[in-house]
Order: C-alpha cells, then sequence, then structure tokens
C-alpha cells in the first residue's frame, strides 16, 4: 500500500518513479519481473491477434477491416460453418479426443494400478516401454503408425480408427504418469485394509482405491483431452484425406497456400472449445478434490501436475 | 485351510498383472510391433513394378541397400543427407539454448518469486498448452507476412525501410518459430523442480555470507542443473523430428530439417525403405538423449521411493 501512496503523491515525475521502483532493493528483482512479463506478452499476444482477425469484415489477415463474424458464420462458402472441410475438420478432431478419452482413461488406469502394485522385473520393462513413447519424437511414431497399418495390419484401414489408435497410443503414458504420482502417495494400505475385511481385488479396487482415484482421473482425462486436440503429426500420417482431417492438419495444408481468416475463425473455435472443455473438468477436479479433503492452490497444484506429466 | 496371508500375496501379484495386461498388450502390438515393421521396411525391398516397398519379415534375409544409401550420402561432404542432419543439429542446438535463456528466468521468477500473483502467472504458462501448436505458428505466419504487423513495426520503428519477406527460407523465422513453440515445455518442468528446491539451503548460504548472487551460483543453479538438462531433453527430442515449422514458416529447401526429408520420403511415396532407413538412423542418433531421459526418470522415481 505504501508504494501505492507514493507513487500517487509522486504522480507529476513518472520517470523518477519508474527510477525507484526499478532501483527498489527490497523488492522483487525488476530485471526478472520485467522479463517474465515481456515473455508471457510474446507468448499470448500473438494468438489475440490471431484471434482478433477472425473476427475481421475483410478478407485480409494483418489489417483490420472492422468486426463481423463473416468467417464464423455468414460467408456462404468460406466459413466454417459452410466450408464442409473446415467443419468435417473441426468433427474429426473433436470425435478423435472424445474416442481418446474414453479409451486411454480406463486402459491407462488399469496399467497404472496394475503397474504400480505389481512387483517384478516384467513391471518394470512395461513402465519403461510406456516411458520411451513419451521421448519417441512423432514423426517416429506417425512412420511406425503407417507403415504397420499398411503392411501388417491391413485390417485396420488408414482414418479415424487408424488415428484414434494413435491418440490412445501416445497418451497412455500420460495417465500412466499422473496416476501413478497418486498411486505412490496413497501406498498399498487402503486396499490391503478392504482385502482384510473380506473385499475381493477388485472390489478392494472399486471400493477403496478407485474413490481417492477420482481427481487423479479426471485430470488426466483433461490432459489427455489437451494432446489429442493438439496432436498434428499421428492425426496427418494416418489421415485418409479431407473427411479425416483434424484442425491442426488443416492448418498446415492451407496455413500458406489458400488461408482466409476462416481458418482463424476454425482455430479460435477450437482453442475456446479445448478451454472449455478443460475449464469443465478443472472445475470438476477441484470440487471432487475439495470433497475429498485435499487443500492448498489449486492451480499450482495441478500446474505441477501438468509439468510432472510433461517431464 | 491355507494360510490366507501367503494366499493374498501371491495370488495378488498375478491379479496386478491381469490389471496391467490390456494396456501392457497394447503397447506391444501397437508400439514394439510397428517399430519391428519400421526396420523390416527399411530392410526389405521395392516391388519392381509398383514401386511399393516389400518388406522383409525374416531377419535373415535382410536387405540393407537403404542403409547403404542413407549412409553413403549422410558420410559424403557436401551430400544432401549429410547437409540436412548438420542443419537439423545447428538449428535444434540454437533453439534449445536460447529457449533455456528464456525459460530458466521465468521459471526462477515464477517459482521464487511469485508471491500471490503466482496462480494467474502459472495460468499464463500453461495456457500454450491448450493451444494447439500449429495455431501458434498460423499465427506468426500472419504475423510475419509481407504486410503483417512484424513488418508494419519494423518500418515504424526504421529499422527497415521495406517490407521484408520473412517466410522464404529464412533460419532465423525457423528458429524462432522453434522456441516459439518448444519454450513452454521447459518451462513448467523447470519451474516444478525449482519450485520444490528447499529454501532453507539458501537461507544458510547467505546466512554464511553469500550475496544473492553467489547463493544464486553456488547452490540454486548446481541443485537444478538435473532440471535443465531435463528440459533441454524435452525439447530437443521433438524438435529433432519436427517437420511443419519449417514448412509453415520458411517452406523452401534451404530450411529442410531431418523431418522435412523423412516426411518426404515416407508420404512422397517414392523410396519408402530410405525414409524408414532415415528413421531408423534418427532413432540411433536419438537414443544418447533418450536413454538419459529414462535413466534419470528411473533414479527420480526411485527416490521418490517407486
Amino acid at each position: 500500500m505504501t508504494t501505492l501512496e507514493a507513487s500517487v503523491k509522486q504522480a507529476p515525475r513518472p520517470l523518477a518513479r519508474i527510477r525507484d521502483w526499478w532501483a527498489n532493493p527490497w523488492g522483487k528483482p525488476r530485471f526478472l519481473v520485467l522479463f517474465t512479463l515481456l515473455y508471457l506478452a510474446w507468448s499470448i499476444v500473438p494468438i489475440l491477434i490471431a484471434i482478433r482477425f477472425s473476427f475481421n469484415e475483410g478478407r485480409s489477415r494483418s489489417t483490420a477491416q472492422g468486426w463481423s463474424l463473416r468467417w464464423y458464420l455468414d460467408d456462404p462458402d468460406l466459413s466454417v460453418r459452410h466450408d464442409p472441410d473446415l467443419r468435417a475438420a473441426l468433427f474429426q478432431s473433436l470425435q478423435l479426443a472424445a474416442i481418446a478419452v474414453l479409451v486411454t482413461v480406463p486402459l491407462g488406469v488399469a496399467l497404472a494400478i496394475g503397474l504400480t502394485r505389481w512387483r517384478g522385473r516384467v513391471a518394470g520393462s512395461a513402465r519403461a516401454i510406456s516411458l520411451l513413447t513419451l521421448v519417441t519424437p512423432e514423426i517416429v511414431m506417425g512412420t511406425a503408425f503407417l507403415l504397420v497399418f499398411t503392411h501388417l495390419l491391413r485390417f485396420i484401414e488408414l482414418g479415424t480408427v487408424a488415428q484414434a489408435i494413435g491418440h490412445i497410443t501416445f497418451s497412455l503414458v500420460f495417465v500412466l504418469i499422473i496416476l501413478r504420482g497418486r498411486l505412490l502417495s496413497i501406498g498399498p494400505e487402503y486396499e490391503e485394509a478392504a482385502r482384510d475385511l473380506g473385499a475381493s481385488g477388485l472390489q478392494a479396487i472399486r471400493l477403496a482405491l478407485l474413490p481417492m482415484l477420482v481427481p487423479a482421473i479426471v485430470a488426466s482425462g483433461i490432459v489427455v483431452f489437451a494432446i489429442s486436440m493438439d496432436d498434428f503429426v499421428i492425426s496427418q500420417f494416418l489421415s485418409s484425406g479431407t473427411t479425416t482431417d483434424t484442425v491442426p492438419v488443416r492448418i498446415y495444408g492451407t496455413g500458406r497456400t489458400a488461408p482466409t481468416p476462416a481458418l482463424n475463425a476454425l482455430a479460435t473455435l477450437t482453442l475456446i472449445l479445448t478451454i472449455a472443455i478443460a475449464l469443465v473438468g478443472f472445475l470438476l477436479w477441484r470440487v471432487v478434490r475439495a470433497t475429498r479433503g485435499q487443500s492448498g492452490s489449486t492451480v499450482a497444484e495441478f500446474a505441477t501436475l501438468d509439468a510432472e506429466s510433461v517431464r | 485351510m491355507p494360510e490366507p496371508k501367503r494366499r493374498r500375496v501371491g495370488s495378488g501379484n498375478a491379479f496386478w498383472a491381469g490389471l496391467a495386461l490390456p494396456g501392457v498388450a497394447w503397447l506391444c502390438l501397437f508400439f514394439l510391433l510397428p517399430f519391428y515393421v519400421i526396420l523390416c521396411v527399411a530392410l526389405g525391398t521395392v516391388d519392381p513394378i509398383f514401386q511399393t516397398p516389400a518388406p522383409e519379415w525374416n531377419p535373415l534375409a535382410w536387405n540393407t541397400a537403404a542403409f547403404e544409401f542413407v549412409f553413403e550420402s549422410l558420410f559424403t561432404s557436401g551430400a544432401a543427407f549429410q547437409t540436412v542432419f548438420l542443419r537439423t543439429f545447428l538449428y535444434v542446438a540454437i533453439a534449445t539454448a536460447l529457449s533455456l535463456l528464456i525459460a530458466y528466468p521465468v521459471a526462477y521468477l515464477v517459482a521464487r518469486h511469485g508471491g500471490r500473483w503466482k496462480s494467474l502467472l502459472l495460468l499464463g504458462l500453461i495456457a500454450p498448452f491448450f493451444i494447439s501448436y500449429l495455431m501458434r505458428m498460423l499465427a506468426w505466419i500472419n504475423l510475419l507476412q509481407d504486410d503483417g504487423w512484424v513488418n508494419d513495426v519494423l518500418i515504424w520503428v526504421g529499422i527497415l525501410d521495406a517490407p521484408r519477406n520473412w517466410l522464404d527460407g529464412r533460419a532465423s523465422s525457423v528458429i524462432i518459430g522453434l522456441i516459439y513453440g518448444y519454450v513452454p515445455f521447459m518451462i513448467l518442468p523447470l519451474y516444478a523442480f525449482l519450485d520444490r528446491i528447499d529454501r532453507s539451503l539458501l537461507e544458510a548460504a547467505r546466512d554464511l555470507g553469500a550475496s544473492p548472487m553467489q547463493a544464486f551460483r553456488l547452490v540454486t543453479l548446481p541443485l537444478s542443473m538435473p532440471a535443465i538438462l531435463a528440459g533441454i531433453v524435452i525439447i530437443a527430442l521433438p524438435m529433432f523430428g519436427d517437420y511443419y515449422t519449417p514448412d509453415l514458416l520458411a517452406s523452401s529447401p534451404n530450411t529442410s530439417m531431418i523431418g522435412n526429408q523423412i516426411y518426404l520420403y515416407i508420404r512422397g511415396g517414392q523410396q519408402i525403405p530410405v525414409g524408414a532407413a532415415l528413421v531408423v538412423v534418427l532413432m540411433l542418433f536419438l537414443a544418447v538423449l533418450m536413454g538419459y531421459y529414462l535413466v534419470s526418470t528411473a533414479r527420480a522415481q526411485r527416490r521418490l521411493g517407486g
């Protein structure tokens, strides 16, 4: 508060105020603050500009020409609503993300519980293999999938099914990492107690373990959804044509050759949908986490969770 | 009646293995098996009429023609693959080094001095994770166009006299694009690590007479070395396989990276075995980085008691 009052008093001398603020040895490191703010601006402003041009009245993506919903709704041929390719891309992205969440989360939860409690060399190798999927460059995985579906598992045709298999495979490890962290901190005591009280193995998991895992399961669902929406390489390698192109594939295909603000509109819609679903997931996660009696800064914990899943 | 405790432990292990089985089977079928197929295609032949690859499933009959082609181009100075490999290495090295210079201070500030703004700052750091990489590149295509805002600003400031075409194959555009695309993936793990450093160690250093800079140089920096290495590996690995950033921000053979070559051979349809051999060579080249990552993760997990 004192700095605020001081700044109000010194209002006529802005330069001196900035100098004092900069030289204050008791505050935060000023240079780092400035650097971080500049980084955040550099990171976010280009996106905001791209979103602004999706609302452009004219065709330009660099000159502001009024505001309109032309590229979302009104343009009879080129808007997201009327261009079948753009609409198909949005649908395909959402479809793949939904399949990925619905299959990967149960598969990953079972894998995480099994691999965490199962002691043995095989469990160790299985864990190493799943971590390997995390560090394998996507182009390597894309090539591997493309070749396996065109030369060996030929009954799986390129297109939605192949893309879904790809998305499930690379997102499995994220569920594993998030769930494993929680499982290690819970420890085996609860399900052992349940077993001692007469529960079967599955009952012990369902009644003792799963309720404690709900926040982690919700969090892993958000992460899987976000990385599936973000994926470009696997979706492109396994696409069978424009009907199975996702939004990122569409952006790649027309970003340099025939771009209109409709592409910005498509990207903006995808962004809004991703953030909306992530937000719903995040709120759900906060509620279940609160009802389970965990506390602390939720955003900070969620960020750490996200970082863990990257690491 | 059998002794209940022993039976529970014994059957328990099989029970856990059964739970893990679907996931493990999935990984074997859709991750390990495809790698074997890459090998079989790279070491197979090409159908003489249709030019489609004919994978060789039997390791005893493997044919090394594609690898010979790749290695010859790789080890002849000035040949195509060597130029591309060296260029990729250079781009990734510069982009990773600059990313670290950006990521460390930002992660440090948020972890150490975030204060009551921490949640908001973290939100800003997580935001790129929810924005498609391709959309972030699209944003830069918009800005870097001939009549884009970058040119407008540079001309207004007086650095440029006339608009410059930033998207016609400039290494600088590609490297900036790579940094912009990957730096968030480095900041978050660095943040998570720096946030966990025990502050009493720093207080001890200050009590023993170290200046803030010395405390940073002698305590924080050495402690954060594993996180720095992990951050480097996390962004360098995907960069080595990137083909879309140079395609979107340069689309010129002058800036083509290994990923572009692989894409050309695999998706172009001609000489798919050469593309598969390139993938294998890339994997072998990256094995050191990947191995480091796996070992350090295993070590960290053991520390956590996993």
